[in-house]
């Protein structure tokens, strides 16, 4: 991947700062403000191209370990306990209601990569008790707010997509690798994705979007008509999860 | 009175049994000093102050980092603008343990003493575990 403008002009600055001596790069590099470039949009959303996904067998592996890698999200080695934020499912699963059983096997059984679906009407939401789940209104990302997770799992019970996990267990002696920059969680509270929005809010893309080498997701602005996802939306069939839930999903697949 | 030195002798035995852990901290010398509080930070480069008030942040702490939290997490706000202008990210592990990288002196001495427990470190990571 070749260098963006953004990187260019972040090395540079910093090349000319080293020229002043390490203590000023020091400083520089430890006051991180977060919002000096913020990625914003009017409404988040997804288009995942199942066919690149199907040419590239292997890489969806190396996607969910991206997102699982920096969200502190623990491996338990026990389905009963997984916690997962962005998943592997066979197509009739996922589509079950738009899949039918004399399409071929590798059709049916294709990998479909699945998230939290950031829906406009977002059942987990209206059944938290405690508002610790909320969808943001700047930007429709449904958020999480682990301070306030009591645990009741009503979220789970909502979600039509299964996009929730609860940590049963303490969480931190599950995980291979610790990330200093995000939280982990601890016992008794639900988590799923958040659309990368502590990315979002230092600029970058969400890290499964920038894992992903053969440009099968695309994340942008539903609301902006030049954005690449609507310009996907525009061009290409596309379909959603359960649509007939009226959650209206913000995650699009073109198959 | 009847049975008035039963009742004086039970007394007197059961005061001295109730205020027993404040007899035996003193015999044993310790207890109500103040806790070894070590407040020096390591150098950090164009950092000298904090983001508030000394006094401040000694009485208060625990509101502004509750207010930070809602603010980043619920808000999307994240940067502190101080009084005199500097901008700071809202970030106990990145902000405060910076300079206070020295938690179990700074932090948990204090915390031990009063007996309370903050339950920051159930999610976030200390500066130990960075490393």
């Amino acid at each position: 991947m070749g260098l963006d403008r953004r990187n260019f002009i972040k090395i540079a600055g910093l090349s000319t700062l080293g020229l002043a001596g390490k203590p000023a790069v020091d400083a520089i590099a430890r006051i991180r403000l977060p919002e000096e470039a913020p990625l914003t949009a009017k409404r988040w959303a997804m288009v995942i191209d199942l066919r690149k996904c199907r040419e590239n067998p292997d890489c969806n592996e190396a996607c969910i370990h991206a997102c699982h890698k920096v969200h502190n999200v623990p491996d338990f080695k026990n389905p009963k306990d997984e916690i997962k934020w962005i998943w592997e499912e066979r197509f009739e699963h996922a589509f079950h209601d738009q899949s039918q059983e004399y399409a071929d096997e590798s059709h049916r059984e294709l990998p479909a990569l699945v998230l939290c679906n950031h829906c406009d009407d977002p059942p987990c939401v209206r059944v938290c008790p405690t508002e610790a789940t909320w969808k943001r209104d700047e930007d429709g990302v449904v958020m999480m707010d682990w301070h306030r997770c009591i645990g009741c799992r009503y979220c789970l019970a909502a979600c039509p997509y299964g996009a929730r996990s609860f940590n049963w267990r303490d969480p931190r002696p599950f995980i291979e690798e610790i990330e200093p920059d995000f939280p982990t969680r601890m016992r008794g509270v639900v988590e799923k994705c958040t659309f990368c929005e502590e990315r979002l809010a230092r600029g970058e893309m969400p890290a499964c979007v920038e894992a992903c080498d053969a440009g099968a997701l695309t994340f942008g602005d539903l609301e902006d008509p030049e954005s690449r996802v609507r310009e996907l939306l525009r061009t290409h069939f596309t379909i959603r999860r359960k649509p007939g839930l009226g959650t209206q999903p913000s995650v699009y697949y073109i198959i | 009175m009847f049975d008035g030195w039963k009742i004086i002798v039970g007394l007197i035995i059961f005061i001295t049994l109730a205020t027993v852990p404040f007899w035996y901290d003193a015999a044993a010398g310790k207890g109500t000093d103040a806790p070894d509080i070590r407040i020096e930070t390591k150098d950090v480069p164009g950092r000298d102050q904090c983001v508030m008030p000394a006094e401040y942040m000694r009485s208060d702490h625990m509101e502004l980092l509750n207010e930070w939290r809602d603010q980043v997490v619920r808000g999307n706000q994240r940067v502190h603008v101080t009084a005199d202008g500097r901008k700071y990210s809202r970030s106990l592990t990145n902000t405060c343990l910076d300079c206070h990288s020295n938690k179990d002196t700074f932090c948990d001495r204090c915390h031990d003493y009063m007996s309370v427990k903050p339950y920051c470190w159930e999610c976030h990571l200390e500066p130990e575990v960075m490393k």
